[in-house]
């Protein structure tokens, strides 16, 4: 056995002390809202864990989240444990080219037929039969269909990957669908996001590598323990949203103090994701601390949410025009409907007759 | 959750809810006043009859004399009711910026804190009124189906907002969009139920406090 062969064995030769990996499993354990009694078993099962083998894919994406995973600034216990697995395909990151490349994927299928973990980011283009996206020539509809046949799992990386993203936003030309439209006999984790915070891609991989199995999932298929909450509810300046402070203008006396970012368009109220605990760039920040509202990048639909700027209760579009028509429109009903009640008046009217006696009894002779 | 019904809430279901508000209450107004009323021949007690119509529908905000006393509970709770619901919709941030969205007008609102106060009054208020209806047995005669209807959809936006902005009950997004369904339910029914009062009551007081000043009493 060689020293590569558990994670344990590999942090250590990294110069990761027992007492920071405790600490790491301990963060991760909360994170994930499990028991504090469960660190020890937690921290045995991925010292132990064996290297998993992944195979990830990259379709109509922008690259932001491997860029994401692997741009920290300082090696993290998380960017080992990424270190850690065999990242059997990866067109960004392996150093194969061409055919090598390709070959290094069906090798990978074949020799770990079921117990691959597939890792997926980016849409899936439908239409032209999918031709919008090839690799070598295979069509990502295609490649996908092959290679999670014989998946343990599926994470759906990236927002594009778990529901369409921004090569579905509208008019949608190219056909692009999430994963979850295509594989639907295969457990999938979603981890939205534009990119996702790279601590919960190694989060999840982590827990998958502690349990064996994938962590519990929301109604939208991510993991609860990462997007269990709202940005606006674990946001620093929920207060001021309490108090009805707001900023109006990006510069104003309100924006210098810190105030909410509402009323310049922020989506925090209904975006579930952890940036406000976990935060950005080795837990330096995130969008609202730096004065930017959240635009909601880990929610499906985002992308046709209506304007970044505008307000979450503003309406999609201008009523004006409508306000108006309705107006214009409903008067004219009204006046048309009044015209027809005159001329039903009037025409009862004019078949108004006086009846007397004498007309009651020359009727009744007539019969 | 998913953020789908609330798109179509703000977005479709909002031009949807808008137009036939707009186009219903256009129709009636226009029905109402091109209907007018049967030439009174009779001469005017008062030079400046349009004045007394003008004034009633002012006066009317208030009580008759003595009625006050004598329908205590009616007049309190109409009133918190009433205004409630104004400072409620017309006060809350999130509403003025969609007003403003909509129709590109806005003035400053009030504390979130405050607006959440007088939810919860007019809350109270209504299931007192509601109270009344039912156990109050001249009024539970009087009660029809459109008013028990009328209530919930009154009722309901304020109580979807409420839990909406709390976080209860279900996600925010799923009970944000129900809040914003809700309201666009309430907008249908104005200008086919007694909710149009919102509108009509302007004319109803106009008519009778000119019809009364020609009598020369005061209305």
């Amino acid at each position: 056995m060689t020293s590569k062969d558990t994670l344990g064995n590999v942090l250590a030769e990294r110069g990761v002390s027992r007492r920071t990996f405790l600490k790491f499993c301990t963060a991760l354990a909360s994170s994930m809202a499990l028991a504090p009694s469960i660190v020890p078993a937690m921290a045995e099962a991925l010292a132990n864990a064996k290297r998993q083998s992944v195979i990830w894919l990259s379709f109509q994406e922008c690259t932001g989240c491997t860029e994401s995973l692997t741009r920290s600034a300082q090696p993290s216990i998380e960017s080992l444990i990424f270190d850690f697995i065999s990242l059997d395909y990866h067109h960004t990151l392996q150093a194969a080219a061409g055919h090598q490349a390709e070959k290094a994927r069906d090798i990978a299928v074949e020799e770990n037929k079921g117990k691959y973990l597939l890792i997926v980011d980016g849409s899936i283009p439908l239409d032209l039969d999918g031709a919008y996206s090839t690799i070598a020539g295979i069509t990502n509809l295609q490649m996908l269909e092959e290679v999670a046949e014989h998946a343990l799992a599926i994470v759906s990386v990236g927002t594009c990957a778990a529901y369409g993203g921004l090569p579905m936003a509208k008019p949608n030309p190219t056909g692009a669908v999430p994963v979850s439209d295509i594989i639907t006999d295969k457990p999938i984790i979603n981890i939205p996001g534009c990119p996702p915070i790279g601590e919960v891609i190694t989060g999840v991989l982590a827990h998958f590598l502690t349990f064996g199995a994938i962590p519990e999932l929301d109604s939208l298929g991510r993991p609860k323990a990462f997007y269990g909450e709202t940005i606006h509810d674990r946001c620093y300046r929920r207060t001021f949203y309490d108090q009805g402070l707001f900023a109006d203008t990006f510069d104003d006396e309100g924006a210098r103090k810190g105030w909410c970012l509402y009323k310049l368009g922020c989506k925090g109220p209904v975006t579930y994701n952890s940036c406000a605990t976990m935060k950005w760039n080795n837990e330096t920040s995130f969008p609202i601390e730096s004065g930017h509202g959240c635009i909601g990048c880990s929610q499906p639909g985002f992308w046709d949410m209506g304007g970044f700027y505008d307000a979450l209760s503003e309406p999609l579009t201008d009523l004006r025009g409508t306000a108006a028509t309705a107006v214009v429109a409903g008067a004219a009903a009204g006046v048309a409907v009044a015209a027809m009640n005159k001329k039903h008046k009037q025409e009862a009217k004019e078949k108004h007759f006086k009846v007397t006696g004498e007309t009651i009894e020359n009727d009744m002779n007539n019969k | 959750m998913d953020t789908g019904l609330l798109v179509w809430a703000k977005g479709t279901g909002l031009e949807l809810a808008t137009t036939i508000m707009l186009l219903g209450l256009a129709m009636r107004v226009v029905q109402i006043l091109v209907l007018g009323r049967t030439n009174d021949l009779s001469e005017a007690r008062h030079s400046d009859v349009m004045t007394y119509g003008v004034k009633t529908v002012f006066r009317r905000f208030l009580p008759p004399q003595g009625m006050l006393q004598k329908g205590l509970f009616v007049y309190i709770t109409g009133y918190v009711f009433h205004i409630g619901i104004f400072i409620v919709l017309f006060f809350f941030i999130p509403h003025i910026e969609m007003i403003d969205g909509a129709l590109g007008v806005s003035w400053p609102g009030l504390y979130s804190s405050f607006i959440d106060a007088v939810t919860v009054i007019t809350l109270i208020t209504l299931i007192a009124v509601l109270l009344n209806r039912v156990w109050h047995p001249v009024q539970r005669l009087l009660s029809t189906k459109e008013d028990y209807i009328t209530w919930a959809l009154t009722f309901l936006p304020l109580l979807t907002g409420y839990l909406a902005y709390h976080h209860m009950l279900f996600e925010y997004n799923l009970m944000l969009a129900l809040h914003i369904l809700s309201v666009e339910a309430l907008m249908i029914a104005i200008p086919f139920s007694k909710l149009s009062h919102m509108v009509t009551l302007f004319f109803a007081r106009w008519y009778n406090g000119v019809i009364a000043g020609r009598k020369g009493v005061q209305s």
